[in-house]
Parts: structure tokens; C-alpha cells; sequence
């Protein structure tokens, strides 16, 4: 089974690819059509995240000790960027994900070429996901 | 003489450059505008030669800069064709100048009273009205809109009446680009004696503004749209009734004499003026004036109005584009949404390509939740834009709705 760093680094390879930005930003727009949306019934207001210009909602439950994700958005690119955590995150150790470290960010260069509010929307998504991981974990 | 528009852009160095890798395309004016080398340059020899701070000093700088916002004051007058330059007030911008009218009026509004103002209002046309409501127990009415962003000014007799303390709107949506018939609002609002106000963040930079042809109460102006310095604002108020209205700030300048217990204030304009004022911002705000009308606010109306037309009809062959706010009488925004495709992800990837514009609500969310949208991509014209500028948004629109699809 992959980790958290592994599928961080996976990631960091796949954009490596590209040398554009909006080659990168076609990638996470694929990444947000492929991603496998939140049933309309569970799209309801308490599962919105804080802190986002676009809608996203995103969902935890537990499976044994890992962490299951499922999450949407009313931007694709918004739904691209909780794709690329979730890939990270899910069917993770719930206590690993609550303290793991985001460094493929930085890596990608990801949150300098967002506006200051997306950038702000993304670090909310991450906090709203550790948030999860801590509360279910044992 | 043709419209140079060439020879315009060469006096806006911040247009080029290169964002991302492709030539800027600047389509955000409606947001704010950017500030030819003249203004810039008002605003440096300002601070290299004649800072200090104003009506105080006696000394020759303090003089200096008194004159020069003075000057600029009379030649706002001129601009809007007010009476008396004494009715010219800087404040810190639109939201200033209405947030000022409205708590003024707080004195003056009983309960029974009510405020009518529009549906395409920006939220600081509507926030400080519910403010005022709020205090006074008046009743907040507005005038509706209809499917194509125009005011319906049919019943407009039950809306505006005898009880009407207030009728304020604006002249051109921010949102949407509607023209509103100032004219025939006015004319009710003053046939029932009600006090009239227009918002003119949008006309001041493509339309030409004439308050004692129009017989408005009070019209208000932002800088910073009309290619000069951020944070400045214009007041313009009928002298009779800003004289009844209480100041909004106290502070320095605005009084005439203060003991411990109790202040006499100022004569206008100064009574609504507390504090040192935006120097640098009305010394910059003049260079732009005159800037404006060397060009001619006439012929910048009309290039954009071909931009806008230009623009709307070769958007309109994209698949699945819709026009937000569709009047026949429009100026210089070309509101959109493309079906399949959220605003904020169009403006992401339009910035990738070099084209700066607005996404979401701009302030407008009544508009929005009207036109049951939650916002708009917004494409706005000024003075130096081209027709090249829209052949390269549009082809970096249409990359967008592919990526997207």
C-alpha cells in the first residue's frame, strides 16, 4: 500500500510533465471531471467548506483506521485541487493524515500560482480534512 | 480626429506587460481603471516639490498644495456642472459619499417615510439605505428589474410617493452595463418632492454628467474608475441640502470653533471633510480629469460602445454563451456565463492566458439571486482598450470552455 509521501511524490512526477500552466491546469481540471461526485442528496450545507470562493463539499466517514473522502465542487477547478488531496488523503490511517505533511504543494508550485483567496480556499479544504482525520481518530 | 487609441496606450505603461507569458489583455476597468503616466506623474511632483498639508499653514508649500486641490475642486465643478464649488466634497469614495448622505439623513427621515432605491443596485448603494431604515423605522422600497437588467418603471407611482424621503440609484450598473432612464425616475422623485441621489461609479468615466440638467440632489463619483488615484471620492450635493444634513465625521478642519463641551462646525464644504484630506489622491484625480477630457469623454463613450458591440456579438458565437443583462441601452460591460462552465474557473484560466477580468457577484448579489446565477464572468471596457484586446479574449475564451467541457 502506498503512503501519504508516495502518493505525494507520484503527484509531484505527473505535473513534472508538464511545462505550461495551463497544461497543469488541464491536469487538475481532468482530475476534477474524473473524480467521482458526491451523491445530490448529500451535497447539504453542513458538509460545505469554510473559506472557499466556489462551493465544496466534502464528506469523512471511517473505515477501519483509514480515512474515507468523497467531496465536489461547483467549479471544476476547485474540484480538481480537493481531487488532488483527496488521491493524497484517501483510504489513509486517520491519525497519519491528521498530522501529515503537504509538501508536493509547495513542490507542484500550486498555491504560489493561485490568487490569494483560491490559495486561501485550498488551505481551508487541507484544514477541513485534518479536521476529520483528527475527529475520527481513536 | 480618429480615436488614437495607440497613442492612449502609450500613456498607460502598466498595459505592457506580459502575464504569465502572453500580452496582457486588461478587460477588469469596471473593477478599477488603470492611470495614465500624467497622473502618476501629478502624484510624484506633488510629494518632490509641494507636500504639505492643507488650510493650515501659512507657509508658501502648505499654500502650494492648497491651491492645487482647491483647483482641482473647481474643476470637478466644471466637470458635473455644479453651481458652486462649495458643493464639491472629497471623500474617500463612493461608499463614503453615500454612507455620508445616508446617516446625514437620519436626522431628517421619520417612520412613515420611505427610501426607495433599484434591484441592479452594488451592495454600497443598498447597505447604507438598510442602515438607515434600520435607525429611523423608514420603509426600504426598490424599483424592479426585468429579464433583460432594464428597471421596469411601470407602477413606479406606487413605489415613489408622497412618503418617498429618498430616491437613490444608479446611473450605470456595475453588474450589468444597464443605462437606467435617470431621467424619468428623477421626474417622479421630483414631483412627489422626494430627495433624489444617483451613484455614479460607472457614469463617470464613459458618460457625460450634467447635475443641474439632471436637477439630481446629490451625485457621487469614484476616482480611481476614472483613471486616477484609489481612496477618492466625490460628493457633489445640492448646497440647501447638504446645509441641513449633520456631518457624518468629526475631527479636525470640519469645525469652526471647539471647546471641551461643544463644537461649532464648518461651513461646506469642509463640514463634511474631517480630517487632513486625500492630497495626493485630489492632485492626482485632477491630472486625470484633465486627461479625460483632452481625450473627450464623447468620443471615449463611443470606442467603447463599439468594443462592447464588437464584443457581444463575436462572444455570441460561442456555444453555450449567455449574456447577463442584455439592454439595448448599455455601457461598456459585457456580462457572461457559459453554460457547462463556472465563472471563477473561466477567469482562472483567462488570467492563464494574459486576460484580467472579474468573476462572481461584483457586489450585486440581489442581481444575481435574480437571475438565479451565482455569478458572472465580467469583461469591462475603457478608454484604451482594442479590438485586437477582444480577438484575444475571445480565442482565450474559447480555449477555456474546451478545457472545461
Amino acid at each position: 500500500m502506498t503512503t501519504i509521501k508516495q502518493r505525494q511524490e507520484e503527484l509531484v512526477k505527473e505535473f513534472e510533465f508538464f511545462d505550461e500552466w495551463m497544461d497543469k491546469y488541464h491536469h487538475i481540471i481532468e482530475m476534477g471531471k474524473s473524480l467521482n461526485a458526491l451523491p445530490e442528496q448529500k451535497k447539504n450545507d453542513n458538509l460545505l467548506v469554510q473559506g472557499c470562493q466556489s462551493k465544496v463539499w466534502l464528506h469523512a466517514e471511517k473505515s477501519g483506521e483509514n480515512i474515507l473522502f468523497q467531496a465536489d465542487a461547483d467549479a471544476i477547478i476547485a474540484k480538481g485541487i480537493i481531487a488532488m488531496l483527496i488521491d493524497v488523503f484517501n483510504n489513509q490511517p486517520a491519525k497519519e493524515v491528521a498530522v501529515a505533511n503537504l509538501g508536493f504543494i509547495e513542490e507542484i508550485g500550486l498555491k504560489d500560482h493561485l490568487s490569494p483567496t483560491r490559495a486561501n480556499g485550498l488551505m481551508s479544504m487541507i484544514k477541513q480534512m485534518k479536521f476529520y482525520a483528527l475527529a475520527l481518530t481513536d | 480626429m480618429s480615436y488614437d487609441v495607440q497613442s492612449i496606450r502609450q500613456q498607460f505603461p502598466i498595459l505592457n506587460q506580459k502575464i504569465h507569458g502572453r500580452p496582457l489583455v486588461y478587460l477588469d476597468n469596471a473593477a478599477t481603471a488603470q492611470k495614465p503616466i500624467a497622473v502618476i506623474d501629478a502624484i510624484s511632483n506633488y510629494y518632490l516639490n509641494y507636500n504639505a498639508n492643507v488650510h493650515r499653514g501659512v507657509h508658501t508649500l502648505s499654500q502650494r498644495a492648497t491651491d492645487a486641490i482647491e483647483a482641482v475642486r473647481e474643476e470637478v465643478r466644471a466637470h458635473i456642472n455644479a453651481e458652486e464649488s462649495a458643493e464639491i466634497i472629497f471623500t474617500q469614495g463612493i461608499t463614503d459619499s453615500i454612507n455620508t448622505i445616508a446617516f446625514g439623513m437620519g436626522a431628517v427621515v421619520s417612520k412613515e417615510q420611505n427610501i426607495v432605491i433599484t434591484a441592479i443596485e452594488h451592495h454600497s448603494n443598498i447597505v447604507p439605505w438598510q442602515m438607515l431604515c434600520k435607525r429611523t423605522g423608514a420603509e426600504l422600497r426598490h424599483l424592479p428589474m426585468n429579464e433583460h437588467g432594464e428597471l421596469v418603471l411601470e407602477g413606479i407611482e406606487e413605489i415613489i410617493d408622497e412618503n418617498t424621503a429618498m430616491v437613490a440609484f444608479n446611473h450605470i450598473s456595475n453588474a450589468l452595463g444597464t443605462i437606467n432612464p435617470v431621467e424619468a425616475i428623477l421626474e417622479h422623485a421630483e414631483k412627489v418632492g422626494a430627495w433624489t441621489l444617483i451613484d455614479g461609479a460607472q457614469s463617470g468615466p464613459h458618460a457625460k454628467v450634467d447635475v443641474r440638467a439632471w436637477n439630481v440632489d446629490f451625485f457621487t463619483l469614484s476616482s480611481h474608475k476614472m483613471y486616477g488615484p484609489t481612496g477618492l471620492g466625490v460628493l457633489y450635493g445640492k448646497r440647501e441640502k447638504l446645509e441641513v444634513l449633520p456631518p457624518f465625521q468629526g475631527g479636525g478642519e470640519m469645525i469652526a470653533t471647539v471647546t471641551l463641551e461643544e463644537s461649532t462646525y464648518a461651513g461646506l464644504p469642509h463640514k463634511f471633510e474631517a480630517g487632513t484630506p486625500h492630497i495626493e489622491g485630489i492632485i492626482g484625480f485632477g491630472a486625470a480629469l484633465k486627461y479625460i477630457n483632452e481625450i473627450g469623454i464623447k468620443a471615449i463613450a463611443a470606442h467603447e460602445k463599439k468594443l462592447l458591440k464588437y464584443s457581444t456579438v463575436e462572444c455570441s458565437k460561442i456555444d453555450g454563451f449567455k449574456v447577463i443583462g442584455d439592454s439595448k441601452n448599455k455601457a461598456s460591460v459585457l456580462s457572461f456565463i457559459v453554460d457547462g462552465t463556472h465563472p471563477y474557473d473561466i477567469g482562472v484560466l483567462l488570467d492563464q492566458q494574459g486576460v484580467a477580468v472579474r468573476t462572481g457577484q461584483h457586489c450585486t448579489q440581489p442581481i444575481m439571486d435574480a437571475f438565479c446565477i451565482d455569478g458572472t464572468v465580467r469583461a469591462s471596457f475603457a478608454m484604451y482598450n482594442t479590438k485586437k484586446e477582444i480577438d484575444l479574449f475571445k480565442a482565450a475564451l474559447e480555449k477555456s470552455i474546451t478545457m472545461l467541457r
